[in-house]
């Protein structure tokens, strides 16, 4: 029986185009663009001056603090630049910018194809080669690795859930690295569970990816679990799947370690053991290329700092005059104004909507049907909380548990009137977690 | 770089729904009824729901046009449900004056004066119905006839009538058929005649996920329950509990008037308060009320308590 989530939800279109098709390696960029700040936390320092040669996996950015991380070359070449880049949100922020001469290495990366199984080293020395190795959460969130696998001491983990879920429609990044680096991933697996001393660990993936599931558990060989998952929209939500994976249920304004669970993502499995067993740091990764908006998608393993436009350029280019270009998934994703943004360790695809499907659809009366109450995985009343906020009641949202939102956009999805749900919610939470911030300080 | 880029927050993909396709569905779901209204009762059923329907779209569409000034919104179709739910409710001999009177307090008062669409407390179909038969009571409680046995007379006016003259339950009863209450052969508001019918439309909306099974389930089941408690304690003077749920508004309630969105709870804990409340309501009114039928009285009355089951009925949080 698949594991799932038991409130609320939705099921929409998978359009996994893009499911079968092999992960290829993208070709270098000619200018690698890394920002400095990729992860959640204190950006990191650059550390590397304009005129100065770099090569691939040397550090450009020291991490800026325990909740931080460490930023490395992706390209080999001289450094251009180290001053502020457009993000993908329009904001300014630092970055390091290298031209790309060739593709030399560290020399103490391990760059062969074999498999290093066994792991002998300390917790300590396994948070410690992670922590260097600048990798964060790759599922999107970017919440630095070494912090996660180094719970507080006053808590204790008692499972590790590797998180293949991939319930986004249109990204299938996860699931092309779980059908080729199965073993890679169940290494990784057990190597996080080791740091965390966990006495079970799962690798949970959805049942729409059965090959991908097959070949975990042919990998795994009863070293680690893999749990099958229900299809369902937002499984791969932090406490959705710990729900369903171990029956907890993460309390309101907790975090996952109050129940004894640490969530780690299936590529950040693979970034943990290719830290720990080849030395090598997170300067490449994953993505999708998908959508409407370009000729043809694929799966490709891109250095961090290349631009999305050279991803979509090699996709065929953009088919339409009105696009909109997304990191990440339809249900979560950025739409970015700037075809410049650089890939990062945090981007899960690049989606492309054209024409009708690029436009939001205009707002018409709330009918007061209940979908989005009944939609809501966190028990809420989104047709209440928007009422709140334009009426500019935010405080009043506050006891409405405005905060447990968890921005999955279920409630906005499947709106029949088209209500800007989600919009008006995000910005309750801001103005309440301002206000609960002043509160604190008195 | 000539193209544009569209920015906007996500979710950037909708579900299929929206309020057309929604009122569509319930539409569709109210045909098999029609299409048994007709065959039992002939052209008038048509005429009636033509004209009800076309009452209501004019009403609203020209109070918004000229009196409200504000977006035009008949082209969503919640007017020709109205309409269509309003002639369910109405006697297919019903003078067509009437009809259209009915029609205009449905969506005037019923719904426009509140703010339209998803803004009405009260049932707007129900609001046409209860004016009507307050204003019209003979015209709106004399039926044709449809058998010999109960000529002109519901089957609730049939039994309620029969006890006061003295006759026994089971003489009345003898007098009944399950399958015709089923089936639809028996006077009454020419959309709740057939069980049978409603039900298969019932089911289709929650197949469509139009509705879900909380309110139609506790209004029949508590029904169900209350009815069959004091058929149990005392057959000789109530009717079984299947009686009650085939006859009257039982199933046209339940599964389409209840379940109205404006009007209806806004999470599944306040549905099944708001269901049991109705199914009990209309036994009540049924059993020891002057009227006959209860449903749509029951149905108006827990109306006017969804604002305050909505405050303190709450969705289950996730932790």
């Amino acid at each position: 029986m698949a594991k799932k989530f038991r409130k609320g939800g939705v099921h929409p279109p998978e359009n996994k185009s893009t499911r079968n098709l092999p992960c290829e390696t993208f070709p270098l960029p000619e200018v690698a663009v890394i920002p400095l700040s990729q992860h959640i936390g204190a950006p990191s320092v650059a550390c590397v001056e304009v005129g100065q040669t770099v090569v691939v996996g040397q550090l450009i950015g020291r991490s800026g603090g325990f909740v931080s991380a460490g930023v490395h070359s992706s390209v080999s070449g001289r450094v251009t630049a180290v001053g502020d880049v457009t993000d993908i949100r329009g904001m300014r922020t630092p970055a390091v910018m290298i031209e790309v001469e060739g593709d030399t290495w560290l020399d103490t990366v391990d760059r062969s194809e074999e498999i290093v199984h066994e792991c002998d080293l300390a917790p300590e020395e396994i948070v410690a080669r992670v922590a260097e190795a600048g990798v964060v959460g790759m599922g999107g969130a970017t919440f630095p690795t070494h912090v996660k696998l180094s719970p507080p001491p006053n808590t204790k983990a008692d499972t590790l859930i590797i998180n293949g879920a991939e319930c986004e429609p249109y990204i299938t990044c996860d699931h092309r690295l779980m059908v080729e680096r199965s073993r890679e991933i169940v290494v990784g697996a057990t190597i996080a569970s080791r740091a965390l001393g966990v006495e079970r660990t799962v690798i949970a993936v959805e049942a729409n990816k059965p090959d991908a599931i097959e070949a975990l558990r042919l990998a795994a060989a009863g070293r680690v679990e893999v749990a099958e998952l229900r299809t369902r929209y937002p499984q791969g939500g932090e406490k959705q799947l710990i729900e369903a994976v171990t029956g907890r249920r993460v309390p309101s304004g907790g975090l996952p370690i109050a129940v004894g669970a640490v969530v780690q993502n299936v590529g950040t499995a693979v970034a943990v053991y290719e830290a720990v067993q080849k030395r090598k740091p997170l300067i490449e990764r994953r993505l999708t290329v998908t959508g409407s908006g370009v000729a043809r998608g694929g799966n490709f393993a891109v250095r961090i700092g290349t631009p999305f436009e050279k991803l979509i350029d090699h996709c065929g280019g953009l088919r339409d005059d009105q696009i909109k270009i997304i990191s990440g998934g339809p249900m979560m994703g950025y739409a970015t104004g700037n075809m410049q943004s650089p890939v990062t360790k945090g981007t899960t695809g690049i989606l492309a909507l054209s024409g009708s499907e690029a436009r939001r659809r205009p707002e018409t009366s709330c009918i007061k049907c209940a979908k989005c109450v009944s939609v809501c995985p966190m028990g809420l009343e989104p047709y209440l909380l928007i009422k709140l906020v334009r009426l500019g009641r935010a405080a009043d949202a506050e006891p409405r548990a405005i905060l447990d939102c968890i921005e999955c956009g279920s409630c906005a999805y499947t709106c029949p009137a088209s209500l800007p749900l989600l919009d008006f919610i995000r910005t309750g939470k801001r103005t309440v977690a301002q206000l609960k911030r002043e509160r604190d300080a008195k | 770089m000539e193209k544009k880029l569209v920015i906007s927050p996500s979710p950037h993909v909708y579900g299929g729904e929206n309020t057309l396709r929604l009122m569509l569905d319930v539409l569709v779901a109210l045909a098999p009824a029609l299409a048994v209204s007709f065959w039992v009762y002939g052209w008038n059923v048509l005429v009636v729901t033509a004209v009800s329907i076309a009452s209501c779209v004019a009403a609203e569409w020209l109070l918004q046009r000229f009196l409200l000034r504000g977006p035009l919104t008949v082209g969503n179709l919640s007017a020709v449900v109205t309409g269509t739910l309003l002639a369910f409710n109405l006697p297919s001999t019903l003078p067509l004056w009437m009809v259209a009177t009915g029609a205009l307090v449905a969506i005037g008062v019923g719904k426009m004066s509140f703010g339209g669409l998803g803004r009405n407390p009260f049932n707007p179909a129900l609001v046409g119905r209860v004016f009507l038969l307050l204003s019209f009571t003979g015209a709106m409680t004399t039926f044709p006839a449809v058998t010999d046995a109960v000529t002109g007379a519901t089957p609730l006016g049939f039994i309620k009538g029969g006890l006061k003259s003295g006759l026994s339950i089971s003489e009345l009863a003898s007098q009944l058929s399950y399958a015709d209450l089923l089936f639809g052969f028996k006077s009454g508001s020419f959309g709740e005649i057939s069980a049978l019918a409603l039900i298969l439309g019932g089911i289709y909306l929650m197949i469509r996920r139009v509705i879900s099974w909380h309110i139609p389930a506790t209004v029949l089941g508590s029904m169900a329950l209350l009815s069959g408690v004091l058929w149990l304690a005392d057959p000789s003077s109530y009717m079984s509990p299947l009686f009650h749920l085939l006859t009257g508004g039982a199933m046209l309630g339940a599964f389409f008037m209840a379940t109205d969105y404006s009007t209806s709870p806004m999470n599944r804990r306040g549905m099944v308060v708001f269901g049991v409340g109705i199914g009990l309501l209309t036994m009540t009114l049924r059993l020891w009320s002057a009227y006959p039928e209860g449903m749509s009285f029951a149905i108006l009355i827990m109306n006017a308590f969804v604002p305050l089951i909505n405050k303190y009925v709450k969705p289950r949080r996730f932790a």
